[in-house]
């Protein structure tokens, strides 16, 4: 079977070969670099710290911070995870309270809901149509005991950008702790944790062609925020998470972080110019809404409802294409997109949607591909549509008395 | 260079590494994408997990991936007191860090927590655990075997006596797994934790196995990957990684243990006809095969250590975790050893790829920085 | 998600796709499932004067089993008496397109669908 052409680089990137390479080397006994960081007894320790140093520098570089403002995690999950009950578990005595949004990344969601049964509140912002949060809301929502705001960077579904430098602007003045999920805007969006007054940020090592298993989380020393670790042992990482440092990958994040840094300009022009191309040839295909602002948007996702056309049904016709309907943790259910949910989509906008993200690797020919199939199949499933025939006829499906079901 | 703390980390087998670059390269799928990518991913994540459960007779449903042994202990420690009414655990003595740093942190919640004492050769006897449970004893963990001094506690009989009075048993069974033959239905134990680096699989992998009956908080919330037991996408390369890595351990558990065995007979007799002086901790008792506990009286390991490193010897004075610290080591000191004899410890941890030549060098250089060490000591003294 | 071959083949080649007048007194139409639930099905059955169904046809809006389970059952009901047709049930269904669990919701929806039909027809010859 001939490989599908891969259109789901927010779900996760290949690794670029080059960082491939590099993190290769860390591994066997040929190269002899396969020490454990914490051995601080022989050459095999001392080289695997070097080059563990090597990489925060790389990682905190792009982001605008000091090395030690780095910690080693196993992904943007447990950033997620040990930022926000990290601070909650450190300052409850200060407060109880936290604000997030909802159409955060389910690794923030659900800490949230967690926090909530240990007795800590949550606000959950409604995101405005655009899927952007409005600061008068975000405002509104702060209490005198809000200990963190923690809205994403970029979202990972529809790709829509965030003013973190407002949020950060207004969370400071409020003297609340800001953490912002960037595991989808790292390396597409630059990033300067001092500007946007961002107290902790996570990343994540395979949305930008490092490993999986591979995150960071960037905690502020100066005002220093405090962490309660969530993960206890060795004390590896000042204490703030302990385990041992998986070199390689450690190595693969820090080279995918700084071929990141000298490639990003001249990347996001060309996936723009991709985006753009594959907008121009679907845009005269009829009942297609855009999810999401387009402005304030990554160049490299493109989330289209195809009116009239069931979303899994659309996946199995585009199977040429490696595509998701959701985000990749949830396409597994059947549950239409809570993102396109909290944006005010209808729920048969929401089941019809189709996320398309662009990547390092994705060509014209296959954008082009793409769009013909989209043309295709859409017109075969809205011809299988009794949606699209009432449509047709004009009646307006809001209006008709569905059977419960 | 001759590496033998691979009780540190090993190196990786350059069969595991053949089985990991597809999954860096082309098949790069995430397991919970629908397509054929995402669908391969998932596949091998399946089969990873088959692996592992082989190597220690489980079930592969009972095998949840995690990012480290340290991970797993975190996650068993915390995942069941979270889950349980408010009690005491009890952990040995001799606990590796990522166990007692958990169950500290439990204590500063509100739970008690108990410390099994050892013996002599550090082991963990039935009487002492029995003596230690009480009403309000949730959970017990005993590790399989030592990270120091290679010793191999009686998981099996703590374990019988913990299920007798319905308390869940953790083993972390970190440095036993390749290097022992584990089986996880039969050792009675609810939990077990296991990292991949110890056994020439990459780092950054490991993964608790469970009893069906265990309720377990997860530790990483978001995205309900393993069941909802583990948020986070799956690190797939490095867990097809473990899978490939468990499958050869077990595969060559036997040949691997005899191997050390015989290795590290050489040098202990070696050891026993030129530095007769030496001590070798727990020689007596049952410790994993690849392990030698030491110590020269009147020379400090590090001191020892740096010279051997000098001579491209890698051996370490214990734990990796703990190996900033000039303290002696609280497993010796457990086991009542004097202060002044343990900073004298040096652990060499043999690894399946010594050979005999690599034991003939240890032996000379040792020796010869051992009489080098003890004539400046002299002169010094003197 | 693995589909059967079963499956993959009705949804590459549905059969019976369309419509008939809905407003003709020989015809049945079933309209079940919503939008919001992610499905609808239209199923419509042309029946003779010896009740039997002559013709079926169908359109639907979902995933790909349950366009793979409307399409069968148009196949299944044609040269059936109502009462026959009636008794089509959705794990007959599920079995011949080997549905995964997750799925059985796809058959429930197309013997509803039958069932809706034949009731439409029925009716329509009382009124």
């Amino acid at each position: 079977m001939k490989k599908p052409i891969y259109l789901d680089y927010s779900a996760t990137t290949p690794v670029d070969p080059r960082v491939a390479k590099t993190l290769c080397s860390y591994l066997t006994v040929e190269d002899g670099l396969f020490g454990n960081a914490a051995s601080r007894s022989h050459q095999y320790g001392w080289d695997a710290e070097e080059a563990v140093e090597k990489a925060r520098k790389n990682v905190a570089d792009l982001i605008g911070a000091n090395p030690k403002e780095i910690v080693w995690t196993s992904g943007a999950t447990e950033s997620d995870n040990l930022a926000i009950k990290g601070v909650a578990q450190f300052y409850a005595k200060k407060g109880k309270h936290i604000i997030t949004c909802k159409t955060e990344h389910k690794a923030v969601l659900d800490t949230c809901r967690h926090l909530e049964r240990e007795g800590f509140e949550v606000t959950y912002l409604d995101p405005e149509q655009d899927g952007l949060v409005d600061l008068g809301k975000l405002e509104a929502a702060m209490r005198d005991d809000t200990i963190l705001v923690s809205i994403m960077h970029v979202n990972n579904e529809i790709g829509v950008i965030q003013d973190v430098k407002a949020i950060g602007e207004l969370c400071r003045s409020r003297k609340i702790l800001f953490h912002s999920d960037a595991a989808q805007s790292a390396g597409k969006v630059p990033i300067d944790v001092e500007e946007m007054k961002i107290d902790l940020l996570s990343l994540s090592a395979h949305k930008i062609y490092g490993p999986k298993g591979m995150g960071a989380l960037y905690v502020r020393r100066k005002p220093r925020v405090r962490l309660e670790a969530q993960m206890h042992g060795g004390g590896h990482e000042r204490g703030m998470r302990s385990g041992t440092l998986a070199t390689h990958q450690i190595v693969g994040m820090g080279e995918a972080f700084r071929l990141a840094r000298e490639e990003m300009a001249a990347e996001n022009e060309r996936v723009r110019m991709l985006r753009d191309r594959m907008l121009e040839g679907l845009k005269d295909i009829e009942e297609v809404y855009i999810n999401g602002d387009m402005e304030q948007r990554v160049p490299h996702n493109l989330n289209i409802s195809f009116n009239f056309v069931e979303g899994e049904s659309l996946m199995m016709a585009l199977s040429e294409l490696a595509v998701s309907s959701g985000s990749a943790c949830t396409s597994a259910s059947l549950e239409p997109s809570y993102v396109l949910r909290a944006l005010g989509r209808s729920d048969e906008l929401a089941h019809s949607s189709i996320r398309f993200s662009i990547g390092r690797f994705t060509t014209e020919a296959d954008i082009d591909r793409a769009v013909e199939l989209c043309h295709q199949k859409i017109s075969k499933l809205r011809e299988l549509s009794p949606l699209w025939d009432m449509y047709k006829e004009g009646i307006d499906l809001s209006t008709v008395q569905w059977s419960a079901h | 260079m001759v590496y033998l703390d691979h009780n540190a980390t090993t190196p990786l087998d350059e069969r595991v590494l053949e089985a990991m670059l597809p999954y860096l390269r082309g098949r790069y799928g995430n397991p919970s994408s629908v397509y054929a990518l995402g669908r391969e991913a998932r596949a091998a994540l399946e089969q990873a997990r088959e692996q592992v459960a082989e190597l220690v007779s489980a079930h592969p449903s009972q095998v949840l991936f995690t990012s480290g042994g340290t991970e797993a202990n975190n996650s068993a420690l915390k995942g069941v007191a979270r889950r349980a009414p408010q009690g005491r655990i009890a952990i040995s003595e001799v606990e590796h860090a990522s166990v007692q740093s958990p169950a500290a942190a439990l204590a500063r919640d509100g739970w008690q927590i108990d410390t099994l004492a050892v013996d002599g050769e550090g082991i963990c006897h039935r009487e002492t655990l029995q003596q230690a449970l009480s009403e309000q004893t949730r959970m017990v963990s005993v590790m399989w075997a030592n990270n120091e001094t290679g010793v191999v506690q009686p998981v099996a009989e703590l374990a019988e006596i913990c299920r007798e009075q319905g308390v869940i048993f953790h083993t972390d069974a970190v440095q036993a797994a390749g290097k022992l033959a584990l089986d996880f239905p039969a050792s009675g134990a609810h939990l077990m934790s296991l990292s991949a680096h110890k056994l020439y699989g990459p780092k950054g992998v490991g993964a608790l196995i469970l009893d069906k009956a265990v309720d377990l908080e997860p530790l990483l919330h978001g995205g309900g990957q393993e069941r909802g037991r583990r948020g986070g996408t799956e690190n797939l390369a490095a867990i097809v990684g473990f899978g490939r890595a468990a499958e050869l351990a077990g595969i060559e558990l036997a040949e691997r243990r005899r191997h050390l065995l015989t290795l590290r007979e050489r040098f202990e007799q070696h050891l026993a006809q030129a530095l007769p002086e030496a001590v070798i901790f727990c020689r007596d008792a049952q410790r994993l095969p690849n392990t030698v506990y030491m110590a020269l009286p009147g020379l400090e390991g590090q001191t020892l250590i740096m010279a051997l490193d000098q001579q491209g010897i890698a051996v370490s004075s214990g734990s990796a975790c703990g190996s900033d610290s000039s303290e002696p080591s609280a497993v010796l000191k457990a086991m009542g050893v004097e202060s002044e004899l343990a900073l004298g410890a040096i652990r060499i941890s043999l690894g399946k790829d010594n050979t005999e030549r690599d034991i003939d060098t240890l032996c000379s250089v040792l020796v010869s920085q051992v009489k080098q060490l003890q004539s400046l000591a002299a002169a010094t003294a003197w | 998600m693995a589909y059967s071959d079963k499956v993959m083949d009705h949804y590459e080649n549905p059969r019976n796709v369309g419509n008939f007048d809905k407003d003709e007194s020989d015809v049945g139409t079933g309209m079940v499932g919503a939008p919001a639930c992610g499905d609808v099905m239209r199923l419509q059955i042309k029946v003779n004067e010896q009740g039997v169904i002559e013709d079926a046809c169908f359109k639907t809006y979902g995933c790909g089993s349950a366009i793979a389970s409307s399409s069968l059952v148009t196949e299944w009901v044609k040269g059936k008496s109502l009462d026959e047709a009636g008794e089509i049930k959705n794990s007959q269904i599920a079995e011949e397109l080997a549905l995964p669990p997750v799925k059985i919701h796809c058959s429930v929806l197309a013997e509803d669908a039958i069932k809706a039909a034949i009731d439409d027809f029925k009716s329509k010859q009382k009124g």
